[in-house]
């Protein structure tokens, strides 16, 4: 075959309040083709409300490779989390 | 640390391989022959149950094994899907299936010559299936895992009305209860070879399970299979083909009879019953939906062409 059907990442939100969440991925000539293949391959049980679809070729993704140096900006940062601060027991509703 | 080190601390821990990470290459030429492997069998095996859709007995079973062939063709979408990420297109995965290269389960090399076939493929088959896909959802390559927990959602369902269709036959008429044990019968040894080789016979078995994409051995998931089914078959009121079927008290496990390994590999290298006649709807359906895939391209470039001149 000359031309294959590009290949497309399906985000599907499970339910009305949700965020969409990716699936997996499927191939199709276009988008409408995209959205009624993962409405088939991907909600034969009612598992969505909601269906995105973007080719493959325009999601960018970090380096894993680089993953440590790329997250250790936060790593020494506990103070960002509530736990952080000591605060007598005896302090309610906070 | 070397990146084979660093490749192995994960998995030892657990942390899935994602596909850009760094892995070996072996660990990628199995996984792709695996997963591609197991694509094929969810497409081919489509053909042997599609074979009883047009003659299901009722509008019930006609809905439901419909829906369960859709259900094998999803399966198999998600498997090239995953296979994909390891850098291998779906057009050649396809053209090594069409070439014989690649193979898919030998099960679906057998002929579904009546009704209880349904049956006996939904509990026997799937039920063996199932017995080896729940160990692949802790699969050490994420998108494989992940794919197999979707499919064994869906798996549960199949062994289930199998074994629906054969309880019904079996409260039935002499007639329906003879052609329920006849079901059996045939697709008994053919089940229980679904696991592979014996484990002192399945050389790659080692590093499969060193790189966690496998997780018990082939005899393991085999004896589990047979201790499950040997207990399932007598709410059928039907027999099991194995005469030397025997508890052992000291194993905890049932003693089984000799498998008959010349068959299976007969069935393999392509003599079985049905392997030309497989292959050839899967090259004939390729090669005449090619003009659909060509048209619904042109279409795409078409209507793309003219949103960019507007």
């Amino acid at each position: 075959m000359q031309h294959n059907w590009p290949l497309w990442e399906i985000f599907i939100r499970s339910k009305q309040g949700l965020d969409h969440k990716h699936v997996g991925s499927l191939h199709a000539a276009d988008a409408e083709m995209a959205i009624e293949n993962a409405r088939d391959v991907y909600t034969r049980r009612m598992e969505g409300v909601s269906i995105w679809v973007v080719e493959s070729k325009y999601v960018h993704a970090s380096n894993p490779d680089d993953a440590g140096a790329f997250y250790d900006p936060a790593n020494d940062k506990v103070y960002r989390h509530p736990t952080f601060y000591d605060l007598p027991d005896e302090l309610k509703h906070m | 640390m070397s990146f084979e080190k660093t490749f192995q601390d994960k998995v030892d821990q657990d942390i899935r391989i994602e596909p850009k990470d760094w892995m070996p290459d072996a660990y990628r030429k199995t996984l792709i022959r695996q997963i591609s492997q197991h694509a094929h069998s969810e497409i081919v095996g489509m053909l042997p149950e599609a074979n009883w859709i047009t003659r299901a007995p009722s509008l019930k079973r006609k809905a439901t094994l419909i829906a369960k062939v859709q259900d094998e063709a999803g399966h198999g979408l998600y498997l090239y899907s995953a296979a994909e990420t390891l850098g291998i297109s779906r057009d050649e995965m396809l053209g090594q299936l069409h070439s014989g290269k690649t193979k898919y389960s030998s099960i679906f090399n057998y002929p579904t010559i009546t009704w209880a076939d349904m049956g006996a493929i939904g509990w026997l088959v799937d039920g063996a299936a199932i017995m080896n896909q729940v160990p692949l959802c802790r699969a050490s390559f994420g998108p494989y895992a992940r794919a197999m927990v979707r499919i064994c959602k869906e798996e549960s369902f199949h062994q289930r009305q199998g074994f629906e269709i054969l309880l019904v036959l079996s409260k039935g008429s002499e007639a329906q209860r003879r052609m329920c044990q006849d079901a059996i019968d045939r697709w008994w040894w053919p089940s229980v070879m679904m696991f592979g080789p014996n484990d002192d016979a399945s050389p790659n078995s080692e590093l499969s399970m060193r790189w966690k994409i496998k997780r018990f051995s082939n005899d393991e998931l085999r004896q589990k299979f047979i201790d499950v089914c040997v207990e399932q078959v007598k709410l059928l009121g039907m027999t099991l083909p194995d005469p030397d079927l025997k508890w052992n008290e000291e194993k905890q496990h049932y003693d089984f009879g000799p498998i008959d390994w010349e068959e299976f590999k007969n069935v393999i290298s392509g003599n079985g019953p049905c392997n030309k006649e497989r292959l050839a709807a899967r090259v004939q359906a390729h090669e005449e939906g090619a003009w659909v895939r060509e048209a619904a391209m042109a279409h795409a470039e078409k209507k793309n062409k003219e949103k960019n001149a507007a």
